[in-house]
């Protein structure tokens, strides 16, 4: 299968802390990588360098076999087919939901405003929330902001689409809404690029995981093998920590 | 009470255009204040040194200055350093807008880093540049933030234009005085009725301002 995203030998330094440390990964198209780890141990900044949002030291960000610079001006037609959502609301918060989701397909795309909005509305459907088109984000709940930010990055139609946590700001019961939504898009094929702390559905929507500790990739495989008999210790340790806080509740 | 004297000869009339004085100096004034006021907002929220230092002289020197000195020194001052001599109209836009665009700045520094980064880089990943983030993104929050703050400004700039008829411009304030002075035989309390008048013809005319804010706010809000 065909490499959609290709890092090699990134390396991101925040003054003199190794913050990314020789990372090396590639993305095939239509495969769902998630991304899973401890706190602080690089999966969002490299999230972020992949996406320009971070400068990198070293190494290469490759799609579709170009390297791209991520913070360079020309790269922005490439860079619109790598679509993001975050973890916290990142929707606009002056504009209606529909607006929200038209803004750049219309103004960075000049794709035809009837169409965009139709195209809107069904996406908007899709994830349950046509009726909230006219309403505003600060009417809606953390869950519904979160599948329209998802909306939002789909309606671009990018090739890669990158999950920075994006439950992990949500109250509990809304968790599930809105990762139905990208275990959805896992199912069609979707080629995404996922961090997060719900390991359940690290498991159901994986087809690959990937343990990054302290800057570094530290095991790579398949979600079976990787929750059932991860390979090193460090995924052991930080695999225990999941059981243990299930044993105290 | 002295409201006798307003219906005598011209006087409300005269009254009035005073007004007219004060409101067209802070028109301009403002108008002035708040283009140069984004501009030098966005500027310094942009972080570069010398530009921010620069800023915070001026910002010092407008908050510690009073209005009146600043307005003796370009008006008194400045002709005799350069010999221009400017009327004292223009004088006192020069020094309303010397005062309205750096408390302006500050407002609109003070709305741009109250926007969370987020909102610059969801925009940045949905493609947008820098200046379609600015227009529909940013400065439209940045605009509700600003509007309340800056109606304000502008209320305070239509009042303190009582302080140019010390420069010698007969604003509502200074022909208010003309008139308690030219009727102090006939009518001795004058001075009540023309200041209840002036007190009103303020609130006429900063009042609606006050709405509008109030308006904004509300619209805004949903």
């Amino acid at each position: 299968m065909e490499e959609v995203l290709k890092i090699e030998h990134l390396h991101k330094r925040f003054e003199n802390i190794n913050v990314l440390e020789d990372i090396s990964l590639s993305i095939k198209k239509g495969e769902t990588v998630v991304i899973i780890g401890p706190s602080g141990c690089g999966k969002s900044t490299l999230l972020r360098s992949i996406i320009g949002l971070e400068s990198i030291e070293e190494g290469k960000v490759l799609f579709e076999g170009t390297s791209i610079n991520p913070l360079d001006k020309k790269d922005i037609k490439i860079r619109q087919k790598i679509g993001m959502v975050f973890q916290s609301y990142d929707l606009f918060p002056h504009k209606t939901i529909l607006e929200n989701v038209i803004l750049a397909p219309v103004k960075v795309q000049k794709r035809k405003k009837s169409e965009v909005i139709e195209e809107a509305e069904k996406l908007l459907e899709r994830v349950g929330l046509i009726s909230k088109k006219d309403n505003y984000p600060r009417q809606l709940s953390g869950g519904q902001k979160q599948r329209v930010a998802i909306v939002r990055a789909l309606i671009m139609h990018p090739e890669v689409l990158l999950f920075d946590e994006v439950t992990a700001a949500l109250d509990p019961e809304m968790v599930r809404e809105v990762l139905d939504v990208i275990l959805d898009l896992s199912k069609q094929k979707r080629t995404m690029l996922i961090v997060t702390h719900e390991m359940a559905f690290a498991k159901a929507a994986a087809d690959r995981i990937i343990f990054m500790d302290g800057g570094n990739i530290v095991e790579e495989s398949i979600p079976e093998e990787f929750f059932n008999d991860p390979k090193t210790e460090r995924a052991k340790k930080f695999l225990k920590t999941f059981e243990f806080e299930k044993e105290k509740e | 009470m002295g409201f006798e004297v307003l219906l005598k000869g011209k006087n409300m009339i005269r009254l009035l255009a005073g007004l007219g004085v004060a409101l067209r100096i802070s028109l301009i004034s403002v108008i002035i204040s708040i283009i140069l006021g984004l501009i030098i907002g966005m500027l310094v929220s942009a972080k570069k040194p010398v530009i921010s230092a620069t800023y915070r002289i001026y910002l010092e020197i407008v908050r510690i200055m009073p209005q009146l000195v600043l307005l003796f020194i370009v008006y008194f001052r400045f002709s005799k350093m350069t010999g221009i001599s400017l009327s004292a109209e223009l004088a006192s836009i020069i020094v309303f807008s010397f005062w309205g665009t750096a408390e302006m700045a500050d407002l609109v520094r003070g709305a741009l880093i109250s926007i969370p980064v987020i909102q610059y880089e969801s925009s940045r990943v949905l493609g947008l540049n820098k200046l379609q983030t600015y227009v529909h993104v940013i400065i439209p929050q940045v605009g509700r933030r600003l509007a309340p703050l800056s109606i304000n400004l502008i209320t305070r700039m239509i009042k303190t234009t009582s302080l140019v008829m010390m420069i010698g411009i007969v604003e509502v304030l200074k022909t208010g005085q003309q008139i308690i002075e030219a009727n102090r035989r006939s009518s001795p309390h004058a001075a009540f009725g023309v200041f209840s008048i002036i007190f009103l013809l303020y609130f006429l005319a900063c009042y609606p301002i006050s709405c509008l804010s109030k308006y904004l706010e509300k619209k805004w809000e949903n």
